[in-house]
């Protein structure tokens, strides 16, 4: 299980969110819901599954249903497998980016490169038209090639092959990882190039891990932190529950849940948390990685570490932890495959080769769109409403069942049933009380954040909505300029000066830049498109920066949110199905 | 490196390594079940 839970998350998704929630602001709430909602959540889970096994349920729904007499119960474990599929289709990118990476790193691609070109070739990597190799659609022929993998694996039942793999790849890729979070520590200003006033790595662990005590009441900042423990441990997604289905009632899962979980917070907080920020803050600077924080960040900056090593080292270090990652990534990718797989073997009796192929071709129709409009949005849409959202609103439910439902007394046995530890007897309040209201006020908070996170003029004044609120963001109150789908002018989203136009892959680009001189945004317009501005320009938000024909983000966000909700009706609708086939056989729980 | 972000590092790190550590201790010692668990009378328990 701790295969399934050490994944992309601890290496990737950690630095991304600790950037983007303001570093030391992120890391107290990050710690508090892992002790008061990843952990409980992890017991609640295990025993909940092994619960729903016992009556012969693998997936969510049933396994839920199973455990109250209000039948709609059951429409809350849609998401425990909606989510699974959903965070599969673009987990599967980043997948197969580690991949191409490894690809990359044997032809010695990134040999010479300044730090510059190496952050710059992710970006032609993942715009399709472009190919890096010579290979057409280079990243959309990676994708299938991971996806088909493990579609091919799940199809075999290989996973426990893969599995085993994993148990020598794991701790390979944990010593390895310490190897680069012992450089991450000591890289200091030795990597800065010429005229970086912010590249130290220093600088990279102190915004990681200066205290900052007012995130504590800024709810978009606990909604990132809830959101990176339950992706990291796996929680709020249904896949537990599906792992623990198979165990036997009286197997432990109290010390396997600790063990699991807390290897899994050792590999995020001690070896994610020391390789990506300080690497990248030390070559590129903390300016640049404030701006550009994003999964791609390791895929920036790491093959220029590894390039410094030398010709051989050097590729053997780019192998290794691209490799390493693929590795850790496939165990968790894998592990989302098995909640659809249970469900329409309990349900519709499909065998493993059917429900394999089932989940591969779904993955395949919501991933697509993230591997061709990338960098329109739609992956980080996914990554927000499945990947955040969902585990949330999940992880609310099952908790508010488990505790007050099904009863905390009955849970409380559930857990220690077999345990091959005492479980702390603190926890069976925090199970009752703190969890659920914690995951409720996380919740509430994210989706009714008051302007500017004022909660005290909200109150006096009226309450007006802030733009990173959940509402905020289905009703697109960030949006500044570009409102309609389509347009016959772009404008400039942000203030700044065009610092300069550039031409690459056939396509121009402009770089907008602060007050500082630091490139704050980069456009890029096609050779059909007339870009109207020049070189020291000042704009505006709204200035007109370039004409022609424009598919605004604001048309791929909302294509994606109806994406992601019609497979959730999808689900619903063959959950709905499956109870009248148990009506109709005489399976009711 | 400011020394509270340093505190708090290495404090968080520290811990984190001791409970990890800990319970990994603990899997290690505890010995393997025979049989899929260590009760007879659950066996023919429907799963």
């Amino acid at each position: 299980m701790a295969g399934n839970a050490v994944g992309l998350g601890n290496f990737l998704r950690f630095p991304v969110q600790a950037v983007q929630n303001g570093g030391g602001a992120f890391i107290i709430p990050y710690l508090v819901c892992f002790l008061l909602m990843g952990i409980p959540l992890l017991w609640i889970e295990w025993s909940v599954g092994r619960y729903g096994g016992r009556y012969g349920n693998h997936s969510t729904p049933f396994i839920l249903d199973n455990m109250t007499h209000r039948s709609f119960w059951k429409y809350f474990g849609v998401f425990g497998i909606f989510t699974n599929i959903a965070v599969a289709a673009y987990y599967c990118y980043i997948e197969s980016w580690t991949l191409s990476y490894v690809y990359h790193s044997i032809r010695q691609t990134f040999s010479g490169m300044s730090q510059g070109e190496v952050a710059n070739f992710f970006v032609s990597y993942t715009d399709v038209e472009h190919s890096t190799t010579g290979i057409p659609y280079e990243a959309v022929i990676f994708y299938l090639l991971c996806l088909f993998l493990n579609t091919w694996i799940l199809s075999k039942g290989l996973k426990g092959g893969v599995e085993k793999v994993a148990k020598i790849g794991m701790p390979l890729l944990i010593g390895f990882g310490f190897l680069l979070a012992m450089r991450g520590w000591t890289l200091g200003d030795s990597g800065a190039p010429v005229g970086c006033t912010d590249c130290d790595s220093s600088m990279g662990l102190d915004f990681l891990w200066s205290p900052n005590f007012t995130s504590l009441t800024d709810p978009k900042v606990w909604m990132a932190a809830a959101g990176q423990i339950f992706f990291t441990l796996s929680v709020g997604m249904g896949t537990i529950q599906c792992y623990a289905a198979y165990v036997r009632s009286k197997d432990d899962i109290a010390l396997n849940a600790m063990s699991a979980g807390w290897m899994n917070g050792f590999v995020e907080i001690v070896l994610g948390a020391s390789i990506v920020i300080p690497i990248a803050v030390g070559y590129l600077g903390l300016d640049w990685v404030k701006n550009n924080a994003g999964f791609s960040m390791a895929f920036q900056t790491m093959p220029f570490l590894f390039d410094k090593w030398g010709a051989v080292l050097g590729t053997l270090g780019g192998v290794m932890w691209f490799g390493l990652l693929f590795f850790a990534g496939i165990t968790s990718s894998l592990a989302m495959g098995t909640p659809w797989m249970g469900f329409m073997r309990d349900e519709f009796d499909w065998n493993n080769n059917k429900s394999a192929w089932s989940f591969g071709g779904l993955v395949l129709l919501m991933g697509l769109p993230t591997v061709f409009f990338f960098q329109e949005g739609v992956f980080d849409e996914y990554d927000y409403w499945a990947g955040t959202v969902s585990l949330v609103v999940f992880a609310l439910a099952e908790t508010i069942l488990f505790s007050w439902i099904f009863g905390i007394d009955k849970g409380w046995d559930e857990i220690n049933r077999g345990a091959d530890m005492r479980v702390p007897s603190i926890y069976k309040p925090i199970i009752k009380y703190v969890t659920p209201l914690l995951l409720l006020f996380v919740f509430l908070g994210a989706m009714f954040t008051p302007k500017d996170n004022n909660w005290k003029r909200a109150f006096t004044e009226g309450w007006e909505l802030d733009k990173s609120s959940i509402i905020g963001n289905i009703t697109h109150q960030g949006l500044v300029a570009n409102k309609d789908y389509v347009a016959e002018v772009f404008e400039s989203e942000v203030t700044g000066v065009v610092a300069g136009i550039r031409n690459d892959r056939g396509k121009q680009q402009i770089d907008i830049a602060d007050a500082k001189g630091s490139v704050i945004k980069t456009y890029e317009f096609s050779a059909k498109q007339t870009v109207t501005v020049a070189a020291g320009d000042a704009v505006d938000v709204l200035t007109p920066l370039a004409t022609g024909k424009f598919y605004n983000k604001v048309l791929f966000t909302d294509m994606s949110r109806l994406y992601l909700v019609a497979l959730f009706v999808f689900i619903a609708l063959l959950v709905r199905k499956a109870t009248r086939l148990r009506r109709q056989t005489g399976r009711e729980a | 490196m400011s020394s509270g972000a340093l505190t708090l590092m290495l404090l968080v790190q520290i811990s984190t390594t001791i409970v990890t550590g800990f319970f990994f201790w603990k899997v290690l010692k505890t010995p393997p079940k025979p049989e899929p668990d260590s009760y007879d009378d659950n066996d023919n328990d429907p799963r």
